[in-house]
Parts: structure tokens; C-alpha cells; sequence
């Protein structure tokens, strides 16, 4: 009898993990994004929901693992079907058109790396401080508190930062675009009466991330939204 | 009509390049096959190697021909194969690229003809049905909704030319593997193998060396027969599935 190979053997099982954990990233996204957009509420609003959070203790920290660990698995599967792929072309066309690819699907491995090193920076930006224009470690209020506040106005006046931001901001709407539709074909999630309503979904949530994350440095850079 | 082909010209066992040829006084109702037979003849006639291509039944029905056609797999026209894509298309006096199937699981035979035994691979794996011998059935005993029927005869249509897989920007062959797996997926024919058909199938495919799908759609948009890639979510499904029963 003939072994059978392993789910995760084949690029179909390969893009189902794919597909699983970059959904979950994209859970923690839309939630993050909410959690920011708190910015607008004022200082007290965003300093409390930040207090909150950090008050979890293993909660904060099994949420960060899970992600960790989503986010690794997203990436080897990826570079995984990726190397794949190229092997299965050795040679180029000398010329190629196409049809219906999109620009979003077209840049999914050019957006993937961006995006993880942009959360690299993200993490030394507004986490550990590292990468913030306040040298002398993050604002605290006269509780002894995290001015999570303040240490966004100041990280986002730096117009590079800023910048930075927007960009990446852009990739990751067309990284969800794509991804979001085509994590559901992946996972066979199709019937001809609701196909529509994935790429109106993914077009749905990837603007929400998208506008979002680029609506926060916007407001601090015109000047709407400043320190207390 | 007159044209300027680039044409890809390789022997066994070297590098291929593209080779230009002037093919003049071609005319309009020509196929594109009429077209490089016209070369062709000329190219014999002055004692030149003539270009290789695959070409059997040029009604469109066979599988056998295609090349990719200034860089879209049978050329720019939906729903056509090579053969039955006309001259009269092309604007005159135009440059035409003429390439073969590019994908590691394809090699190149000679020129424009590639080697397909990937696809026989992965229909021998399980693209049969058991059925029993001895005297023909009943025509009305196994009742199959119209619905049903039609949807099989769209995947049925896949003549296995290996478009899906030229222009697939990673040389996937899960169009093809997807139609052949949900043709006979839907039929009551098909269920005695299902479970095992999706496993192996699948297997083949990548054991072939075909690249990974990445939902771009250029295989749908390429396909001569128009098939859907909803059937490729439907491999996936029909994969996961085999995966936690078998």
C-alpha cells in the first residue's frame, strides 16, 4: 500500500495553514485598529483602554505568543509555497501578460516582508520604545502611568515615522484585499450564490484596516490631534 | 497580412532563444497554425529546420496545440484555442511572440512542443471511476439532476491542453487537477473513489513539480473552455475533506 502523504505536505494543506493563521493575525488587526482609533476619544479614553490591557497579565501575554507563533507559521508556509512556485517556472517568458490578476495578488510577497518588518519597527516604535522620538523612554503621567496618549502624538509628529506608517498602511489593505477572498477559496469556502460577497468583505475590511491605520498619523501630522 | 515572429526555437539537450522570422503575404482568414505552416514551407524550402509545434484535430476540441501568443496562453482571444485563433485578430505588420508552455513540470520537447506526461500522471492517479462490466445500464436507472449534469459537462470540457498551467504566474496546475477531481465528484459515478481521488490526484500534482496556487485567476482567463476556478475551491474542499475522513 502506497504512504499517504501529510496534509501539510501538499500546497493545498500548506496554503490551509496559511489561510488559518494569517486569519488569525487579521482578528488581532481589526481589533488593534479599534482599540487605536480610541486616539479620537482623547487621552483619558486611550490611557485607560491601555491601562486595561496591560493589566491582563496572562492573558496579554497568551494572546501574544498565539500571535507570535500565527505570525511565524504565516510566514514559513508563505516562503514555503513561494519557493515552490519559482521552482516550477525555471524559465521566464520573454513576454507575459495578464487578465485577471490583480495588482493586491501581484504583490503579496513583495507586501508580506514589508509588513513583517514593519512590525519590527512597530513594536520599537510604540512597545518597547526603542525607535521613539522621546529618548528618555515613554511619557508617563503623575501616576506613574503609561501616557500611551502622548507617546502616540510624539511618535506620529515625526513625519518619516509618520510616512512609514502610511505606506505600510497601503500594503496591508492590498495584502487583506487579496488575502481575505482568497484565504476563503483556499479553504473551499465557495458557492456561486455568495462569491460576490468575499471580494466585497475583503474589500470592506481591507479599506476599514487601511483607512484606519493612515486616518491616526494623518490627524497628528495636520495638527487635529495633539499632545495634553 | 504581413508579420514579424519571434519564435522560440530550442533543440534537445540545449538553451533555447527566440528567432526572428518575417512571415509575409499571410492571409487574414489563416489560422495561427495555417500561419506557421505558411512559414513553414518556406523555411523547408530554403532548407531550414522548420518549428515545431503540437497541432491534431485544429477544431478546437483536442488539447493538443497552444503556445503562449505575445504573452497570453492561445493567444489574446477568451475562450479559443491556438488553432482556432485567426490572423485577421492580429493588426498588421504587427511583432508576434511566439513561446511554448513555460513550466518545470512541461519541458520543452523541441521548439514550441512540450512533454504533458505530468497531466497522464495525475489522471492515472485517479481521474477513472470503477465501473462494473458486462452489458450497459439501464439509461434512466441512476436519476442525475440537469442542474448537476450541466455543471459536470463545464468541468468535462477540459480538453487537458496545459493553458491553466502557462499562464498561471506560478505554473499551478490546479485548474486542470480541479476540473477532472469535481467533474467526477459530481456524478454518482465518481463517489466509490472520492475519497482517495482527491488525495491522489493532488499527490500527483505535486509530485509533477507544478507550482502553488495563489488565487490570481489568469488560468480561468486563459482557459480555451471557460472553466471557472470556483472548481479549484472546490479541490480544496474535496482535499480537506478526503484529509479528516480518510
Amino acid at each position: 500500500m502506497e504512504t499517504k502523504p501529510t496534509f501539510y505536505s501538499t500546497s493545498v494543506g500548506k496554503k490551509v495553514v496559511m489561510a488559518a493563521s494569517g486569519f488569525i493575525v487579521f482578528g488581532f488587526v481589526v481589533v488593534h485598529i479599534l482599540g487605536n482609533l480610541q486616539l479620537f476619544l482623547g487621552a483619558d479614553a486611550l490611557n485607560q483602554y491601555a491601562a486595561f490591557l496591560q493589566g491582563l497579565g496572562p492573558v496579554k501575554w497568551t494572546v501574544r505568543v498565539l500571535l507570535a507563533l500565527s505570525v511565524l507559521v504565516h510566514m514559513v508556509s508563505a516562503t514555503q509555497v513561494t519557493l515552490q512556485s519559482w521552482a516550477a517556472r525555471p524559465e521566464k517568458y520573454a513576454v507575459q501578460r495578464f487578465q485577471e490578476t490583480t495588482y493586491a495578488a501581484r504583490t503579496m510577497r513583495v507586501g508580506g516582508p514589508i509588513i513583517g518588518l514593519f512590525v519590527i519597527y512597530h513594536l520599537m516604535h510604540f512597545t518597547t520604545g526603542h525607535c521613539h522620538p522621546v529618548k528618555d523612554g515613554f511619557v508617563e503621567n503623575s501616576e506613574g502611568m503609561l501616557n500611551v496618549y502622548n507617546n502616540v502624538v510624539f511618535g506620529f509628529q515625526d513625519p518619516l515615522a509618520s510616512v512609514v506608517y502610511i505606506v505600510t498602511m497601503i500594503f496591508i489593505g492590498l495584502h487583506l484585499y487579496h488575502g481575505l477572498w482568497s484565504m476563503m477559496q483556499s479553504v473551499g469556502l465557495n458557492h456561486k450564490k455568495y462569491n460576490h460577497w468575499r471580494k466585497v468583505f475583503a474589500v470592506l475590511f481591507a479599506l476599514f484596516v487601511a483607512g484606519a491605520g493612515i486616518s491616526l498619523p494623518v490627524a497628528v501630522l495636520s495638527g487635529w490631534v495633539v499632545p495634553v | 497580412m504581413d508579420f514579424t515572429l519571434k519564435v522560440w526555437r530550442q533543440k534537445p539537450g540545449t538553451q533555447g532563444k527566440l528567432v526572428t522570422y518575417e512571415a509575409k503575404g499571410i492571409s487574414s482568414d489563416a489560422s495561427f497554425l495555417e500561419m506557421l505552416d505558411v512559414v513553414n514551407e518556406r523555411l523547408i524550402e530554403k532548407n531550414e529546420e522548420p518549428i515545431a509545434f503540437d497541432h491534431d484535430c485544429r477544431e478546437g476540441i483536442c488539447g493538443m496545440c497552444g503556445c503562449v501568443v505575445n504573452g497570453y496562453a492561445h493567444g489574446h482571444q477568451g475562450g479559443t484555442t491556438l488553432c482556432q485563433l485567426h490572423m485577421r485578430e492580429f493588426s498588421d505588420g504587427s511583432v508576434i511572440y511566439v513561446e511554448p508552455w513555460r513550466a518545470k513540470a512541461f519541458p520543452v520537447i523541441k521548439d514550441l512542443v512540450v512533454n504533458r506526461s505530468a497531466f497522464d500522471a495525475i489522471i492515472t492517479a485517479g481521474g477513472y471511476i470503477s465501473i462494473r462490466s458486462g452489458s450497459a445500464p439501464d439509461g434512466n436507472a441512476m436519476p442525475i439532476a440537469k442542474e448537476t449534469a450541466d455543471a459536470a459537462m463545464d468541468v468535462a470540457e477540459c480538453i487537458g491542453c496545459g493553458a491553466c498551467v502557462a499562464a498561471c504566474p506560478n505554473a499551478s496546475a490546479m485548474l486542470f487537477t480541479s476540473a477532472k477531481i469535481t467533474q467526477l465528484a459530481l456524478l454518482p459515478q465518481g463517489q466509490a473513489e472520492r475519497m482517495t481521488r482527491a488525495q491522489r490526484m493532488v499527490r500527483a500534482m505535486e509530485a509533477a513539480g507544478f507550482g502553488a496556487c495563489t488565487n490570481h485567476g489568469e488560468c480561468e482567463a486563459a482557459c480555451p473552455k471557460e472553466i471557472s476556478m470556483d472548481n479549484i475551491a472546490r479541490l480544496n474542499r474535496e482535499f480537506i475533506g478526503s484529509s479528516i475522513k480518510k
